[in-house]
């Protein structure tokens, strides 16, 4: 096993979810693509602890999946706030703050 | 040779799982259903712990399934099923000029294709490496990394009553 195949599949990951991020426009879809983006980040980080021979790749790895997890949270908590003030979840009619 | 043989399957096992995650992750990105997304982003994360697993990370690849499959989905979900009326195909999830993301995906991977390519070229995993143990990671949580740990549950739970909070009727 090379090390560049974990690192090209993250990248590629990585760059699948930034598209995703740019492309959509439900907040739901959006919040999903930052999942797929930290997700490559710790095959990543799991790669790198094989190759060094250390654990430490594995506790960022971990930390990554937690604050992962109080992110899905807070964001779909404020997503279920956008749509009970203005019943959809576009992310273009978020406008109030433009001057 | 034994150790070449578990080496050709390993490099196998990692084309087939690697190919779903692509094929997983664009779904994700170019369905036109919302729960159709969370089901293929289902396949990429089972497919990274699948990943975590061939690099010898049994913990990290167990806690991928409990936290993501298991707690992060179902999140999901909900927040799908909370914010829509209706459960299918639906015209209207893309930006107007989506077209924009096409290049900027692609520069970006080319230039981590290069970058990755003239950093790590041909260099090989260590063959004769141990799976690492969960003491080993705990060794490492409550040992020189324990401080971020500490943050990490403050963290826990200013999110937790955040999101009490934001979702709160009142």
């Amino acid at each position: 096993m090379f090390v560049n195949q974990f690192l090209m599949l993250a990248a590629i990951l990585f760059c699948i979810g930034v598209y995703g991020v740019i492309v959509r426009k439900n907040a739901v879809l959006v919040l999903m693509s930052i999942e797929l983006i930290l997700n490559s980040v710790n095959i990543n980080l799991i790669a790198f602890s094989l190759r060094n021979g250390t654990a430490d790749g594995h506790t960022f790895a971990l930390y990554v999946i937690a604050v992962a997890a109080a992110e899905v949270g807070v964001g779909l908590a404020m997503v279920l706030l956008m749509y009970r003030n203005r019943r959809s979840v576009g992310l273009d009619e978020l406008s109030g703050m433009k001057g | 040779m034994i150790a070449s043989d578990v080496l050709i399957a390993q490099n196998i096992g990692f084309a087939i799982i690697a190919a779903l995650m692509i094929f997983g992750a664009i779904r994700v990105v170019t369905t036109n259903n919302v729960v159709h997304a969370a089901l293929w982003l289902v396949v990429v994360l089972a497919g990274a712990a699948a990943q975590y697993i061939l690099l010898a990370a049994e913990f990290v690849a167990v806690t991928q399934v409990l936290v993501y499959i298991g707690a992060v989905m179902v999140l999901f979900l909900f927040g799908t099923m909370l914010t829509r009326a209706r459960i299918g195909a639906e015209k209207d999830l893309n930006n107007k000029n989506w077209f924009i993301g096409l290049p900027v995906a692609g520069l970006l991977l080319a230039t981590m294709i290069i970058a990755l390519n003239d950093g790590f070229g041909d260099e090989k995993m260590p063959a004769d490496a141990e799976v690492f143990t969960t003491q080993q990671v705990s060794d490492q949580i409550f040992g020189p990394y324990l401080l971020p740990f500490w943050a990490l549950s403050f963290l826990l739970l200013a999110a937790v009553i955040g999101a009490i909070v934001l979702a709160r009727r009142d």
